[in-house]
């Protein structure tokens, strides 16, 4: 089976500006891809020719084994645009039902019910949108981005107006997905979320990947906190393989141990590191 | 197939739903009652009327050809109001809201999106002008006994009219903002009513120049074409001097007309619309 998503040395220019410089970037089957970057990195635009919504001036992009934006490729995909909006004037209801028949699920009452309980809506599947929080939105529109059960899920930002309540309900499903081998691509401001859910990440600057892997491969060994009866001491260069040996010494030395931590960077350490302090 | 009936189903709900629906709505009820007024009080008084005897004017054939001519200029700008509102931000306008993107990454993909979205335009902007000129029609025959020899053609000319400005529009939608696709169309249907005028102007003081102008202009703007040529329907059953009147007037009718300009009609659907389909697909989002 082809890989969910498979970008090679995309790129895309609007006049003189270059918002992706010849990415590459891969998202397996059943895995959950972070996509990480300041504001103008080009996330949104790589997301875009993914699904279709923008045209690449060069490179490739395959989705499900179909070129990016052809019916092939639309008919395997799920999509939750940073900026959206339904009509106000449709119900939470109505809004999956016009999506499946677009999609051309056969899901009926059931797969709604099942994605409005999914998504913490199940009370609001007869309100009209217009009546509904952002929050309410956001969530209808994931819930929207799962209809027909799509093998690749594409979320531009699918947090950014939830309170944490209804984070943590994107971050079980985004978990639940990833259990029945739904492939996803995350972009996402939250790193802590990304950190908790994602297999691997990629860091966009500037249009270009300045860093990628498992959040543990990125993640850089800074040091060992041991805590005795002396208090707390850290030793610096010291990594996970000398554990055994500075416990050892320490009880030699007659010290009490009551911790142990080895200490490695954040996401956020590395994120800030890869780019620089850029904002946008 | 499925998927292009809910295109058109949201086309019509958000149709119908729209404001500019309901001013219509209420635009119309007043035009007809107005409307019937007017013809109620000119047929009335139409026996008090008496031309010299040297001229032999047929009356109630002036003053029912003229009124329907107004009906029908009045349908026409009704429904290039409600072809306009409903139509100038489908595409530019969509995206801007985040209605579009949801839409446009599903299966049924961006050509059919676009052909639902004429569709269901279409679909409304007809059903509104036949039944305002019919409605029309029938307050002229009630009030004053008269009714033109052609009955249903003009109303198709002036519901094909409307849609190919409905075509027109959608075609902008795709490379202008809301706002500036709908003054656009306007001045284009504003630009199409004033060389109408202009025709009837350079056929009265037969200038050459000026009939030349509004010939170019009917064809590169066929809506106004056609509603001229409805119009002439309206009153070819006027003869002598009063036909003579009448041709004189703004209702007057065309000097483009027939089958050319009906199979041009046609023509010019099919490429802007192409043009859009195809501006549509290269769009980014």
């Amino acid at each position: 089976m082809p890989a969910a998503l498979v970008v090679r040395g995309l790129a895309k220019h609007y006049g003189s500006v270059h918002a992706l410089k010849g990415v590459d970037l891969e998202v397996g089957e059943g895995e959950l891809v972070g996509l990480l970057g300041p504001n103008g990195a080009g996330k949104s635009t790589l997301v875009k020719i993914a699904v279709g919504l923008v045209r690449a001036s060069g490179g490739t992009a395959e989705l499900a084994g179909a070129r990016a934006g052809s019916r092939p490729a639309r008919a395997a995909l799920g999509y939750l645009a940073e900026l959206f909006r339904f009509p106000g004037w449709y119900t939470a209801d109505e809004v999956l039902e016009l999506h499946q028949r677009l999609s051309g699920s056969r899901g009926g009452e059931a797969e709604r019910a099942r994605l409005l309980e999914l998504v913490a809506l199940s009370d609001a599947a007869k309100r009209r949108v217009d009546g509904m929080s952002k929050g309410m939105q956001q969530r209808l529109g994931v819930a929207q981005a799962l209809v027909g059960e799509p093998r690749v899920l594409l979320l531009d930002e699918p947090t950014s107006a939830l309170d944490p309540v209804g984070r943590r309900t994107i971050r079980l499903l985004l978990e639940e997905l990833r259990g029945r081998g739904v492939s996803v691509l995350l972009n996402s401001h939250l790193l802590s979320e990304v950190e908790l859910v994602c297999d691997r990440v990629a860091i966009l600057l500037a249009g270009e990947v300045v860093a990628a892997g498992t959040p543990a491969e990125l993640a850089q060994p800074r040091g060992v906190e041991l805590e005795t009866d002396e208090g707390m001491r850290t030793i610096v260069r010291a990594t996970r393989d000398d554990v055994p040996r500075l416990v050892a010494d320490a009880v030699a030395a007659g010290r009490q141990v009551y911790g142990v931590r080895v200490l490695t960077s954040t996401l956020e350490d590395v994120y800030l590191e890869a780019v620089g302090g850029e904002t946008s | 197939m499925i998927s292009v009936w809910a295109i058109v189903e949201y086309g019509f709900r958000e149709a119908v739903r729209r404001k500019v629906f309901a001013v219509v709505l209420v635009l119309t009820a007043a035009f007809l009652v107005l409307f019937w007024l007017a013809n109620h009080f000119v047929f009335r008084d139409l026996a008090s009327i008496t031309p010299p005897q040297d001229v032999n004017v047929d009356t109630r054939t002036f003053a029912g050809a003229f009124l329907t001519g107004l009906a029908m200029f009045a349908t026409l700008f009704l429904g290039v109001v409600l072809a306009v509102f409903l139509t100038l931000g489908v595409v530019s306008g969509d995206a801007e809201r985040g209605l579009l993107q949801p839409l446009v990454v599903r299966p049924i993909g961006r050509s059919t999106l676009l052909l639902s979205r004429f569709l269901g335009a279409a679909v409304v902007c007809i059903a509104y002008v036949l039944t305002v000129y019919f409605s029309a029609l029938l307050i002229v025959d009630l009030t004053g006994h008269w009714h033109p020899q052609r009955v249903v053609e003009p109303g198709l000319e002036l519901a094909g009219a409307v849609v190919l400005v409905i075509t027109l529009s959608l075609l902008g939608s795709v490379v202008l903002s809301g706002t500036a696709n709908g003054i656009a169309v306007f001045m284009l249907f504003g630009a199409g009513l004033v060389a109408g005028l202009l025709g009837s102007i350079g056929h009265a003081l037969n200038s050459h120049a000026i009939k030349h102008a509004s010939t170019i202009a009917s064809w590169a703007l066929p809506f106004e074409a056609l509603y001229q040529d409805g119009l002439r329907m309206i009153t070819e059953g006027a003869s002598g001097l009063t036909g003579f009147l009448l041709q004189l007037g703004p209702f007057g009718g065309a000097y483009v007309h027939g089958w050319g300009i009906r199979l041009w009609a046609v023509a010019y659907l099919v490429i802007v619309g192409g043009v859009a389909l195809v501006s549509f697909s290269r769009r980014n989002l």
